[in-house]
């Protein structure tokens, strides 16, 4: 059985994927244990588009990417199949030690392709999962790839995919002490960068949307720090707030989109608000003589955690969307910071300053088992995957010279890397799944 | 120091024309009383015919008054030596009424961008509240926050640190925008 998916990019409907086989003998477990990455054998894909190669080539770094997947070298294949549909000889393919054996066909006709794969369990000697056809622009074949790519890893892991999804961030150019900045959106891999904003005012972390549409950032462009959102398909944005007397940052949406919960300022004081973001109509969330900011939603849209210094230092705090009294939730040495609820809802992950050493950590939303994932002279802004499993962040090196560049990491501590992006940037945010 | 003939000595001189034996011009030498005040500043504006003098400018304000004041790591709190120096800015302002200020809060890199922006707004606060209880107006005063996105030293060392966590009153004519 073959099914066909088409990449609708103008359709409004949210985030699916089609129903995931899970029930393939073949399967990574991801523990915080040492895992043995799983060899995995991806030949060149059957096809006559120009593309093919590429193709192949994503899908592959999306895999080994992720520390769970070694693949095995070309020079190894001895057995690949002559066309996309001819029976899997297991036994070559048992021979060089591969566990999984993606096959897969691109086709294209104008400025279409199609991508064919199917998933194989080499010790089993079976398919694992329906075979499934990816149809797409030309233009959009690293989406194909990508879509592949989760396919794999789904069936493999278990989780929840995250391949096929967008990174919003902050290019930084310029000294150190004049630094210009503007917004850009790319593909989780640096691909495809599209601007946002042009470098004419100062512009801070840009935050998507849970429908991936739009986001939310802090620009200086009045003079004063306001919040803006702005329209990514139409790159065009406005002011959520012009109180000439209140600052207003660290903006973020509700799952729902409906709410946007940020910092107001009044009288040097900062707090938390809540703003109906069709409306602009603002409420206060926390208010107290302490500093009150970076909120974060939890995903059921029902509670915020959120970084408060009431206690004489910075803490973590959770708080329901209805108010009352803010309950601190982490209590270990250290400041804590710029807290961002996982999309899964189980974890938090936060930026923690012990002496003058940065982390980034995780914590369960209750504040225990609080686990380190990084240290550096400057760690910060975490953002989590959408199927929460791995999380991007900014590093900054040090000194008069030193830049600010992307790291991703998985929340088992493993599998630290840079984003390969030819210029600096900071404040990641890690968009939904996209459909 | 400027010097120059005394013009009055002319009708000195036609006084005593009448007389056989013509004194000799008189000299004298107009003494500036400004010239050497603080921070060496000429008074220019009787002789420019202008009604603005050297302290009535943003720059004098910066140079000589002190636009900056500094804080302790991850303090608000103004220091005495910071007192100082806002004293000094009060007074200034109380007597060049035509001009307003936006006082910028600012932060060390170390700590998040969130925090940090609100940590130089309490400290842009902190000034403007001192301002106004010196007698300044609240209207002629606002605040806004930069963080850690506009460090005055850029190397990643207290001694620059120190630099960075300032507050920094910019002063403009009213009317010529903020």
């Amino acid at each position: 059985m073959l099914r066909t998916l088409t990449l609708a990019f103008t359709m409004a409907l949210a985030a699916s994927l089609p129903a995931l086989a899970q029930d393939g003998p073949l399967k990574i477990e991801i523990t915080d244990g040492v895992t043995e990455p799983m060899a995995i054998a991806i030949p060149a894909f059957h096809g006559d588009a120009a593309v093919a190669q590429q193709i192949r080539d994503v899908v592959a770094a999306d895999l080994t990417g992720t520390g769970l997947f070694r693949e095995i070298p070309r020079d190894a294949q001895v057995a690949r199949p002559a066309s996309f549909g001819e029976a899997i000889a297991y036994e070559d393919w048992r021979a060089v030690s591969a566990q999984a054996l993606v096959s897969a066909e691109v086709t294209q006709a104008g400025d279409a392709i199609s991508v064919k794969f199917r998933l194989y369990d080499v010790y089993a000697g079976q398919a694992q999962g329906d075979g499934m056809q990816f149809d797409a622009r030309a233009t959009d074949w690293r989406r194909a790839a990508h879509k592949i790519a989760d396919q794999i890893y789904a069936r493999l892991t278990g989780e929840q995919p995250y391949f096929d999804s967008r990174v919003a961030f902050v290019q930084e150019t310029g000294p150190k002490d004049a630094r210009i900045k503007r917004i850009g959106v790319m593909d989780y891999d640096g691909q495809n960068i599209l601007w946002m904003t042009d470098s004419s005012s100062l512009v801070l972390a840009p935050q998507f949307s849970r429908d991936g549409r739009r986001l939310v950032y802090t620009s200086f462009d009045s003079g004063f720090p306001q919040i803006r959102v702005l329209d990514i398909a139409t790159v065009s944005s406005r002011a959520l707030t012009q109180d000439a007397n209140s600052m207003a940052f660290s903006p973020r949406f509700s799952p729902d989109g409906r709410w946007i919960v940020y910092s107001r300022e009044q009288g040097g004081n900062t707090d938390i608000w809540l703003m109906d973001a069709a409306s602009g109509a603002q409420r206060p969330l926390v208010q107290s003589p302490a500093i009150d900011t970076a909120p974060s939603f939890s995903p059921d849209g029902q509670r915020i955690v959120f970084e408060s210094d009431r206690s004489g230092n910075p803490q973590l705090y959770v708080v329901g969307v209805n108010g009352g009294e803010p309950s601190r939730i982490s209590f270990g040495d250290g400041r804590y910071g710029s807290p961002a609820w996982s999309p899964k809802g189980d974890l938090i992950a936060f930026t923690k300053q012990v002496g003058d050493r940065f982390h980034i950590a995780t914590m369960r939303t209750d504040g225990s088992a609080e686990k380190t994932l990084t240290e550096s002279f400057l760690d910060e802004s975490p953002t989590w995957a959408p199927n929460g499993r791995v999380v991007m962040f900014t590093r900054v090196a040090p000194g008069g010279n030193g830049q600010p560049r992307l790291h991703s990491v998985d929340i088992t501590g493993r599998n630290m890397r840079p984003l390969s992006l030819d210029f600096a940037a900071s404040d990641p945010s890690w968009g939904p799944l996209m459909p | 120091m400027i010097a120059w003939k005394k013009p009055a000595a002319a009708t000195l001189l036609l006084t005593l024309a009448a007389c056989a034996q013509p004194a000799p011009p008189v000299t004298q030498t107009v003494v500036d009383p400004y010239a050497n005040a603080a921070g060496g500043a000429l008074y220019q504006g009787d002789l420019a015919g202008g009604t603005l003098g050297a302290e009535a400018t943003p720059q004098y304000f910066n140079d000589t008054v002190g636009n900056t004041v500094l804080f302790a790591a991850n303090q608000t709190a103004l220091t005495s030596e910071a007192r100082t120096i806002l004293a000094r800015q009060a007074q200034w302002l109380n007597t060049h009424t035509g001009f307003s200020a936006v006082v910028q809060g600012h932060a060390e890199e170390t700590g998040t961008r969130e925090y940090n922006l609100a940590l130089g707004a309490r400290r842009a606060g902190a000034v403007q509240e001192y301002l106004i209880a010196q007698g300044v107006s609240p209207d002629r005063l606002r605040t806004l926050s930069f963080g850690k996105e506009r460090p005055r030293e850029v190397c990643s060392d207290e001694a620059c640190y120190a630099q960075n966590r300032r507050a920094v009153t910019v002063v403009s004519a009213t009317g010529a925008g903020s």
